[in-house]
């Protein structure tokens, strides 16, 4: 018996860094697999599966301190300047984010590709963002390339960063900070966590990437472990590995970076589209003036040639990443691929995603996957294939 | 993860003998010129929940080490090779139909399928209960 598949990493493993709460995932009979640089635990003892119905049931603590934070401060102290400043490399209206509020974005490049997604919060006198582990550096060194002039770009590596994800992960943070329980969904802002009477001046978002309510709180490293112990001391709360992160995310349909979204897809091919405002489509107040913002914004308009659609599949058999997409049981010409597929747990089915020729991306469309030189059928499904459940 | 369970969990007592393993953490149960086949304990344990599995057509001449299975957990696949070359006799339905068995029973009811031995000298290469527990060790 072997792997036929294997995880995204090997390329650079002998330089593979730590996150500070490596010895709990390991104390914690984490699986540490390599993953964006980092050693990362892809499961526990409990396994994928219940780790995934557990955080769908309760609360599941992930650790994501291998992502990046990074403050964006305007030299001029006028947090309004930073937001001008990072309107120029992102689609995304920032000057609509009000102080404690946060918002998905995407940096693009000059063909519309995506660089990376990214979470933008406004802290009322600079910017916070989180950016994906494998894209850390570069997105770095695009911001101060791009904004040096105007703002100050601090990446943060002595904060940890973890998500407390799932229904009672409210009751079981605002045990430790009272405040959190009035946020709503993408509201982000400091908040003080006390840990056995002890005060953390932690950043908190009501936010995450499962599709259940819950909580990103970045946490300086130097209290972390006393942090996500006193978490876990909660019997609401499991850890949760990155398989089951994966499998929660694609059931709640949210793209993964470098797989479902990348620098050859568009926003628009991407049905990202909602993450784009009026205000900088065009017509609006602040139309352009982003990287590829003349390919992107006619596809606005004209409609894009492929598109991002779910898939579901009528048979029992997961359709993985890279699996072809064929129109029917015969043909031989591929029309699309799946850029992320597995077992849903909470659907107890396969699910997917990929993409598909625009004429073909409408709900129900029968597709046909080849695996194993099987062609499968598929269904195209509007997503999240589970229900959300964000408190708004 | 290195698991420190090396029950390998086979099925009676006076079938241990008869019973062989491959280093890709295969059992072979050896019946006269019948061979049942299915995965470790230790292979369930590194996969994880299994949610699909994939069975070869009854009838189908398999040759040694061609990929005859696929047993799927939640994150990945993986091929279950044929450890000898032969016929494939029978499946095992029910592990189909209800992949768990193959968490919760893989040394017995979660056989995955049934070969008629081609070559006895296939079996030649393979490891005892001894020597596949000093491997997985």
């Amino acid at each position: 018996m072997q792997a036929a598949e294997r995880h995204p990493s090997s390329a650079a493993d002998n330089a593979l860094k730590r996150v500070p709460l490596h010895d709990l995932h390991v104390a914690r009979g984490g699986k540490i697999v390599p993953f964006a640089g980092y050693e990362m635990p892809v499961q526990y003892a409990a396994g994928v599966l219940k780790e995934h119905l557990h955080t769908r049931a309760s609360a599941g603590l992930f650790d994501v301190s291998h992502m990046g934070q990074i403050a964006l401060t305007a030299k001029s102290g006028k947090v309004e300047d930073a937001v001008r400043a990072l309107e120029r490399l992102v689609p995304q209206d920032i000057l609509a984010v009000a102080p404690g509020r946060q918002r998905y974005a995407q940096f693009t490049n000059d063909a519309g590709g995506i660089l990376d997604d990214l979470m933008v919060a406004n802290f009322g006198d600079h910017l916070f963002l989180v950016v994906n582990a494998a894209c850390k550096t570069e997105d770095e060194t695009h911001l101060r390339q791009h904004l040096s002039d105007v703002c100050i770009i601090e990446p943060l590596p002595d904060r940890a960063l973890i998500a407390l994800q799932g229904p009672k992960a409210v009751e079981v943070l605002a045990k430790h900070a009272p405040t959190v329980a009035a946020m709503k969904f993408m509201d982000a802002g400091p908040h003080t966590v006390q840990i056995s009477g002890q005060a953390i001046d932690c950043f908190v978002s009501r936010s995450g990437y499962t599709g259940e309510d819950g909580f990103e709180i970045s946490v300086p490293a130097k209290d972390i472990k006393r942090f996500a112990t006193a978490l876990l001391a909660d019997p609401a709360v499991l850890p949760i590995g990155l398989g089951a992160r994966d499998s929660l995310r694609l059931e709640a349909g949210l793209c993964l970076y470098g797989h479902d979204i990348d620098t050859t897809t568009t926003p628009v091919e991407g049905a990202l589209e909602w993450s784009v405002q009026k205000s900088r489509r065009i017509g609006g107040a602040r139309a352009g003036g982003f990287p590829g913002a003349d390919i992107i914004l006619k596809q606005f308009e004209t409609g894009a040639s492929r598109r991002r659609v779910g898939l579901r599949a009528e048979g029992r058999a997961p359709v993985r990443e890279h699996a072809a997409l064929y129109a029917s049981e015969t043909s031989s010409e591929k029309i699309g691929t799946v850029t992320s597929g597995g077992f849903g747990p909470t659907l107890n089915a396969p699910v997917a995603m990929g993409y598909l020729p625009t004429s073909l991306s409408t709900e129900g469309t029968l597709v046909f996957a080849d695996v194993r030189g099987q062609r499968l059928p598929l269904r195209v499904s509007t997503m999240p294939f589970v229900p959300n459940g964000y408190k708004r | 993860m290195v698991t420190n369970d090396n029950t390998i969990n086979t099925a009676n007592a006076e079938d241990i003998m008869t019973t062989l393993f491959t280093s890709d953490h295969e059992w072979l149960q050896i019946d006269g010129d019948v061979a049942t086949i299915g995965i470790t304990d230790y292979a369930q344990t590194q996969l994880g929940d299994v949610v699909f599995v994939e069975l070869p057509k009854v009838g189908r001449t398999l040759k040694k080490a061609e990929a005859a299975a696929v047993v799927e957990s939640v994150k990945a696949a993986s091929d279950v090779y044929a450890p000898i070359a032969g016929e494939v006799l029978e499946v095992n339905d029910a592990v189909a139909a209800d992949p768990a068995l193959v968490n919760s029973d893989p040394g017995k009811a979660a056989w995955f399928f049934k070969l008629r031995i081609a070559n006895k000298s296939d079996l030649d290469g393979l490891m005892d209960e001894a020597a596949y527990k000093a491997h997985t060790a």
